[in-house]
C-alpha cells in the first residue's frame, strides 16, 4: 500500500547504526586486538598505521601467537572445562526443573496461582546480587540453605546409613555434616549451577506453562480413554508434543550459561582453586586484573565468540523450522 | 470429600494423596522460590549480632539501611552497651547512577526501536527478514567482547574534555548493545498484533506514512512500548560486567554491593540492605509485565 521505498530506511536507520556501532565496531575491534600484542602496560603499535602517505600496513605486527598461547595454556583449558560442565549441569538442572514447576502449576486452584505469580520472582533479582545471597547462604557456619540440606538431607540419610551399618553386612561412610560448599571443588562448580538455577527454572518453567496452555485438552482426554495412566501421558503425549519448545528454551539457555560472568565474581570468585573460573570470568582476570593483556583476552573471547555463533545457527533454525 | 468416603473409594483416596502431593510440590516450589528473597529480607532488618546466626526472632532495626545511605561514620544500636561506630558506605550516588543509567538507556533506546519495530513489522524493504534475525543473533555475542574494545575505546575518547572510561555516558553507550535488540523486537510483537485496517483507512484518507505512525499507530501501541520500556530498564539495571568495566568508579548499584565488604569479609546485614535497595523496585516492574517477560527474554520464540 505504501510507495515510498525510502521511509523504512528513515526509520530503522537509526537503531540499526547505534546496533551496528555497538556490536560490530566491539566485534571488529576485538578480532584485530587479537593478532596483536597489545597490552595496558605499554603503548601498542599496531600493523594499520594511518600516516602521511596514506594507510601502510605492518604484517610483521600481526601473529596467532596469542591463539597459540591460548591453547597451550592450563588456565585457558581449565576455564573450558569449568564452562562446559557449569552450562550442562545448569542447563539440565533448569529445563528438568523448570518442567516440573511447569507440569505443577499449569493447573487451575489458588495455591496454583499463587505459584505461577511468584515464578516472576527471581528474573528481578540481579545475577550480581544472586551470587552474593547464595554465597552468604551457603556459608559453613550461619547459612541457611547449609542448616536446610544438613538438616533435611544429610541427617535423614545418616539415620538410614546407621541403620543398615547396625546389620553386619556393610559398612557404609556417612555423608559429613561440615561439607564447606564453596570450598569443595565440585561443590562449588555444582552451587554456581544451581544459583543459576534458582534464576532460570522458574522463567522456563512460565515458557513452558505457555507451551502447555495450547496443547488440546482432547488429546489427553483421548489418552485417558485409551487407558493410559499419568506418567504414560507424560511422557508419551505431553513431552513429544512439547519437543520443540524444549529444544529451543534448552539451546537459549546453554547460550545465557555460556555467556554467564556476575555470580562468578560475586559468587565465588573463580575458586577455590580455580574450580569455577569460567571463560568469561578468565577472560576478565587476564584482560582487566592480572596481565592486563588485551590482545590475549581478546583472542580467547575470540574463541568463545566462535562457539556461541555455532549455537545462536542452531538456535535460529530451530526457531524458524518450529513447525 | 470426607475421611469417611475415603474408607470407602480406593480410587478417591488415591486421587487424595495425589492432591497432597501436589500440594506438597507447590510448597517446596514457593520454598524454593521465596527462600533467598525472604533471607535477603530478614537479614536487612537485622541487627549485626543475628545477621551471622540462623535465628529468626529478633529485634528488628534500620542501622543497616542507615549504614549503607551516610557517608559519615553511623552510631549503632545507640544506648546500649554494644554501641559502635560503623563507616558509612555513602551508597546513594550509587542509586542515582542506576536510575540515570537505566532512565537515559531507555530514553535514547526506546524511540529508535519503536520506529524500528515499527518499520520491520509494517514494511517489507530489501533484507528486512535477514536484518531481523541478525539483530536477534547479537543478543549471544558475550558482553565481554563488546567490553574489551570500549574500554579502550573509552581510555582515550574524550567527551566534554574527559575520557568516557568511568563515566555515565559511557555506561549507556555500551547498554545499547544489549537493550535495543530486545527492545525492538518486543515492540515488534506489540505492532504485529495491531490489525492493519485502521492504517489502511487512514492511508486511504490522505495521510502520508508518518502522519499514519505518529497519530494513528504509535498511539495504539503505547501500552505495548511502555511495556519494553520497563522490560529495557530491568536489563539496564541489572546489568553488571559493563557496570564494572566500563563504568569503574562511577558505580552502579549492582557494583556498589561490592562496597559491603568490611576488613573481615563481606558484612552480610550491609549487603542485605543494598540487596533490597537493588531489588525491591524490580519487583514492581516485574510484577507489572509479568505476562510479558518470556515473550521478551525469548524474542517471541516459543509463543
Amino acid at each position: 500500500m505504501r510507495k515510498k521505498r525510502w521511509v523504512p530506511w528513515v526509520l530503522v536507520g537509526p537503531a540499526l547504526l547505534i546496533i551496528v556501532l555497538t556490536t560490530i565496531y566491539p566485534l571488529v575491534a576485538a578480532l584485530y586486538f587479537s593478532f596483536h600484542k597489545y597490552t595496558l602496560r605499554r603503548p601498542a603499535q599496531f600493523a594499520i598505521q594511518i600516516g602521511e602517505n596514506g594507510i601502510h600496513i605492518d604484517w610483521s605486527l600481526l601473529s596467532l601467537n596469542n591463539y597459540a598461547l591460548a591453547f597451550s595454556d592450563s588456565r585457558f583449558i581449565n576455564s573450558l572445562n569449568v564452562t562446559f560442565w557449569f552450562t550442562v549441569i545448569s542447563v539440565a538442572l533448569s529445563v528438568v526443573i523448570g518442567l516440573f514447576i511447569a507440569v505443577i502449576v499449569q493447573k487451575g486452584g489458588r495455591l496454583h496461582t499463587l505459584t505461577k505469580v511468584l515464578l516472576i520472582f527471581p528474573f528481578a533479582v540481579s545475577p550480581a546480587l544472586k551470587g552474593y545471597s547464595w554465597r552468604f547462604m551457603l556459608n559453613e557456619e550461619y547459612g541457611i540453605y547449609d542448616l536446610l540440606i544438613d538438616q533435611l538431607i544429610v541427617v535423614p540419610i545418616n539415620a538410614l546409613l546407621s541403620i543398615v551399618n547396625a546389620l553386619p553386612l556393610v559398612e557404609i561412610p556417612l555423608i559429613s555434616e561440615s561439607i564447606v560448599w564453596l570450598g569443595d571443588k565440585f561443590w562449588a562448580l555444582f552451587m554456581l549451577a544451581m544459583s543459576e538455577t534458582w534464576g532460570w527454572a522458574p522463567l522456563i518453567a512460565l515458557m513452558f506453562v505457555g507451551a502447555l496452555g495450547s496443547i488440546d485438552e482432547q488429546i489427553y482426554e483421548a489418552a485417558r480413554i485409551d487407558g493410559a495412566n499419568r506418567l504414560q501421558i507424560f511422557f508419551r503425549v505431553t513431552l513429544p508434543l512439547l519437543r520443540s519448545v524444549i529444544l529451543i528454551v534448552t539451546m537459549l539457555k546453554t547460550i545465557f550459561s555460556l555467556k554467564m560472568f556476575d555470580q562468578v565474581v560475586t559468587m565465588t570468585g573463580g575458586g577455590p582453586v580455580r574450580a569455577t573460573q569460567t571463560i568469561n570470568y578468565y577472560i576478565h582476570q587476564i584482560g582487566f586484573v592480572r596481565s592486563l593483556d588485551i590482545g590475549y583476552a581478546s583472542a580467547m573471547s575470540y574463541i568463545l565468540v566462535v562457539v556461541l555463533t555455532v549455537c545462536a545457527a542452531l538456535y535460529v533454525s530451530l526457531v524458524l523450522n518450529r513447525d | 470429600m470426607t475421611a469417611n468416603t475415603i474408607g470407602q473409594n480406593p480410587s478417591s483416596f488415591r486421587l487424595q494423596s495425589l492432591k497432597a502431593l501436589e500440594t506438597l510440590a507447590l510448597l517446596l516450589i514457593i520454598a524454593f522460590i521465596m527462600l533467598p528473597i525472604i533471607w535477603l529480607a530478614l537479614t536487612s532488618i537485622k541487627p549485626r549480632e543475628k545477621a551471622y546466626t540462623t535465628d529468626i526472632v529478633f529485634q528488628p532495626t534500620l542501622d543497616n539501611f542507615r549504614v549503607i545511605f551516610a557517608d559519615y561514620t553511623v552510631i549503632m544500636n545507640e544506648g546500649t552497651d554494644r554501641e559502635r561506630g560503623e563507616l558509612g558506605r555513602d551508597m546513594f550516588p550509587s542509586v542515582v547512577n542506576s536510575v540515570v543509567v537505566s532512565g537515559a538507556t531507555i530514553l535514547i533506546a526506546i524511540p529508535l526501536a519503536t520506529l524500528a519495530a515499527y518499520a520491520f513489522s509494517r514494511y517489507s524493504f530489501f533484507g528486512n527478514g535477514v536484518l531481523l534475525i541478525w539483530i536477534l543473533t547479537t543478543q549471544f555475542i558475550p558482553a565481554i567482547v563488546v567490553a574489551i574494545p570500549f574500554f579502550t575505546l573509552f581510555r582515550t575518547l574524550e567527551v566534554f574534555g574527559e575520557p568516557l572510561l568511568g563515566t555515565r555516558l559511557g555506561l549507556i553507550i555500551v547498554n545499547m548493545s544489549i537493550v535495543l535488540p530486545y527492545a525492538i523486537w518486543m515492540i515488534k510483537g506489540f505492532v504485529d498484533a495491531l490489525p492493519g485496517e485502521i492504517e489502511e483507512a487512514a492511508f486511504v484518507d490522505g495521510c502520508n506514512d508518518f502522519q499514519i505512525l505518529f497519530f494513528i499507530s504509535l498511539p495504539l501501541i503505547r501500552p505495548g512500548v511502555l511495556v519494553a520500556s520497563v522490560f529495557a530498564f530491568i536489563m539496564s539495571w541489572n546489568e553488571f560486567l559493563f557496570a564494572l568495566i566500563i563504568g569503574r568508579e562511577m558505580r552502579t548499584m549492582q557494583v556498589a554491593l561490592m562496597t559491603t565488604r568490611g576488613a573481615l569479609g563481606i558484612m552480610w546485614e550491609l549487603m542485605a540492605a543494598a540487596g533490597l535497595v537493588v531489588m525491591v523496585p524490580i519487583f514492581f516492574l516485574a510484577m507489572f509485565i509479568r505476562k510479558n517477560v518470556v515473550d521478551g527474554l525469548t524474542m517471541g520464540a516459543v509463543k
